[in-house]
């Protein structure tokens, strides 16, 4: 090769393990200038945090959301949290813990005396994309796992809402399990993960160690269709032993193997 | 006791100890929303005033969160070294940062008192204390600990290998491990925060990475970051555990919001010790803290969050850990709101571990709902890489693809060895001059298509 040729070469070395991209999303194989970034990873992991930072600020298409709820036979129930709006909704987390006062006595008006089995929230979090996108397909497979004796029929959606709310709205509405459904906060790659948190007689004051989590649902994560076996199993499994969270441990993949050996 | 400070005809009150602390510290959203910030400028700066003044001693007297209630606080006094203490006992807060920076703190010396620090008086000087004076001291505290390889030397930094995968694919997680260790990272540990906590699917991850390490024969340590848990369950179960991972905090209702006790700790530490798979060291736990935990759980108890990050240490240093990671910028912006608040809050993490004699790495990071970017994180890890921190994250271009937050890059780990002339664990460094991966002169090569772990992939990646 001529020192001229040499001159006109990148600096750049390519990772010969390209083939290895295809197994994960991460950015693995993105090669090197010396020991540093190319431009072309620098300027694409730039773009895709502007896309992610846009993402957290948009506001969540609420009448959409309950038209594609009501379309899976679920009624739906507005609330709001005590942040009003984005900005303090941010720095407030305790705001976003909390119902609002109309939105609790509006709840304890059509509180009913016979308890709920399981309730489902739906919360907008930090990502109202992964709401808009995931819950209706999520309610749909649901639908299909959930015991029928729980007659799960209503839907609560919180607005500007962090996940102990559900535990508050649980009490408020007499429920014995709340299911959370909320948008987790936005990553590079995944601006649109839907979270899920389990508890068990959700009533105010509980914290982590009360509730079982199931993260990154949305295609290219944890599919629907698994997470809803995923969650009915916890579900099941909290109403039998009568607790969620730290005390109850998720062996949902052990009990399908054990069906798999079964069957075989 | 009460404190007050008067600049002119204002006269600044504060109630207590904790309250002076909470409003000489340096501003930041978790503190105001907390309730407990200084409401001006120069109210922080007569709580300061009034901080520089404060006897060490009146830290074992006036305990800022009841013996009787936290066991945190119990931990704390219980196990203070009066004898180590002697050698600073006559010192005031103020007195405390110019010994700290003074020639008469050599190395050693910091290491001879470290048990006589309390986390309050390591938290209080800091808050007296600007940036370059948290590197300086903290670069003078070393602290040493050993599993598989030896971690803490001066002028080495470590890395972790952080290879998740938003569903735990093994698969996926085999291919980010294997560009991480071309990459020359995964010394201070390969450890998983997995999607699950399934233990079906948890035994799986261990046996993946120990099934890594032992086919390339990698002097490093495995972590699966579950709950402590379903680790002492997967112990009795058989899997191969490495380093026992759990996140702690610096009160005890806190730890219990996590499904923790110190008595717990314990156990998990007994039953990694049972095992007896370090080679050239014991130090079998894992640790996460980061600033904000204690409001998160509501169990601050009026004291600021950086004394309760510091009080977190305590814990941590209890159960001789071999990697105690605070994770920084990752709780959010109520908390840190912007690359300022998070860089300062990285580089007293760090100093108060330090001076601890905790082996403190960081992982520098923030979400996407923070004011920060790139430039913050790299004037962080070059800040805390020049005070001698013990380990930052090494993620496939810095994108957490499962927890969903940016952090350090495999590229940002050789950086800092280029700029800062720091060196892997010795252990590790050797096998990667064995393995062709750094040449003699300690820099990472290329790797061409030929290299022996290219041509024998761990076995998930056979099919590529």
């Amino acid at each position: 090769m001529s020192n001229k040729q040499q001159a006109n070469l990148a600096p750049l070395n390519i990772d010969p393990w390209q083939q290895l991209k295809s197994f994960t999303r991460a950015r693995i194989a993105i090669g090197r200038v010396g020991s540093s970034l190319p431009t072309k990873e620098v300027l694409d992991f730039s773009l895709s945090h502007a896309m992610a930072r846009d993402a957290v600020h948009l506001a969540l298409d609420v009448d959409a959301l309950e038209n594609d709820i009501k379309s899976q036979q679920f009624s739906t129930i507005r609330v709001k949290s005590m942040a009003p709006d984005r900005a303090s909704y941010l720095l407030r987390p305790d705001w976003g813990r909390r119902l609002h006062e109309k939105s609790l006595s509006d709840l304890n008006n059509i509180k009913t005396t016979n308890p709920i089995d399981f309730l489902i929230v739906v919360g907008d979090g930090l990502s109202s994309l992964a709401v808009s996108r995931h819950v209706a397909p999520l309610l749909a497979e649901l639908s299909n796992h959930l015991p029928k004796e729980w007659a799960a029929s209503h839907v609560v959606i919180a607005l500007q809402a962090r996940v102990a709310i559900g535990d508050e709205i649980g009490q408020a509405l007499n429920a014995r399990m709340v299911a959370m459904l909320i948008g987790e906060r936005p990553g590079l790659s995944s601006p649109d993960s839907l979270g899920i948190y389990l508890t068990y007689n959700p009533k105010l004051g509980l914290n982590d160690a009360n509730r079982n989590c199931i993260s990154n649902v949305r295609p290219e994560g944890l599919q629907y269709a698994a997470a809803a076996k995923k969650l009915v199993w916890l579900a099941k499994e909290a109403m039998r032993l009568k607790v969620s969270g730290v005390a109850l441990k998720d062996e949902s993949d052990m009990q399908e193997i054990g069906a798999q050996t079964k069957l075989s | 006791m009460t404190y007050h400070y008067s600049v002119g005809a204002q006269t600044y009150q504060f109630a207590d100890l904790k309250t002076v602390l909470a409003k000489a510290t340096p501003a930041r959203s978790g503190d105001y929303l907390a309730g407990v910030a200084a409401e001006t400028y120069a109210e922080r700066m007569a709580a300061r005033v009034c901080l520089a003044e404060i006897p060490l001693t009146t830290f074992l007297e006036d305990l800022i969160i009841p013996y009787e209630t936290d066991e945190v606080t119990r931990l704390i006094v219980d196990t203070h070294d009066k004898q180590a203490f002697a050698e600073i006992s006559h010192l005031t807060v103020g007195d405390f940062r110019d010994w700290l920076l003074s020639d008469i703190a050599d190395s050693a010396t910091l290491k001879r008192v470290a048990h006589g620090i309390t986390p309050e008086m390591a938290a209080a000087v800091s808050k007296l204390m600007r940036n370059q004076d948290l590197i300086l001291v903290a670069k003078k505290c070393h602290v040493t600990t050993a599993f598989r390889n030896t971690i803490g030397l001066p002028g080495h930094i470590s890395v972790r290998l952080q290879p998740n995968h938003p569903t735990d694919d093994m698969r996926g997680i085999a291919a980010s491990m294997l560009d991480g260790l071309l990459y020359g990272a995964g010394d201070a540990v390969i450890g998983i925060n997995p999607a699950t906590d399934s233990i079906p699917a948890l035994m799986d991850l261990y046996c993946l990475v120990d099934e890594v390490i032992n086919q390339y024969e990698i002097p490093t340590q495995s972590c699966i970051l579950t709950h402590v848990t379903n680790q002492i369950q997967l112990i009795e179960r058989g899997a191969p555990v490495d380093l026992v991972f759990q996140s702690i905090a610096g009160t005890e209702k806190t730890n219990k919001s996590f499904g923790i006790d110190i008595a717990l700790l314990k156990e998990a530490q007994s039953a990694a010790l049972s095992l007896n798979r370090g080679t050239v060291g014991c130090n079998v736990m894992y640790f996460e803290t980061g600033q904000g935990s204690a409001l998160s759980a509501n169990a601050n108890f009026g004291v600021d969050q950086q004394t309760c990050e510091a009080r977190a240490y305590a814990v941590a240093r209890h159960l001789s850990p071999l990697l105690t990671n605070t994770v920084v910028g990752f709780i959010g912006p109520e908390y840190l709101y912007d690359g300022k608040q998070i860089i300062r809050a990285g580089l007293e993490d760090h100093f108060c571990g330090k001076l601890l004699g905790v082996p403190l790495g960081c992982d520098v990071c923030y979400t996407n709902h923070a004011e920060a970017d790139q430039d913050d994180m790299d004037t962080l890890m070059t800040l805390l890489a020049t005070a001698g921190l013990t380990f930052i994250m090494g993620i496939p271009g810095a994108d957490d693809i499962m927890l969903n937050y940016q952090t350090t890059s495999f590229h940002d780990v050789l950086y800092l060895r280029k700029v800062l002339g720091l060196k892997a664990a010795p252990e590790f460094e050797a096998w990667l001059k064995k393995m062709q991966i750094m040449d003699a002169n300690g820099q990472v090569k290329p790797i061409e298509q030929a290299h022996h772990m290219l041509q024998n992939m761990p076995k998930h990646l056979l099919s590529a």
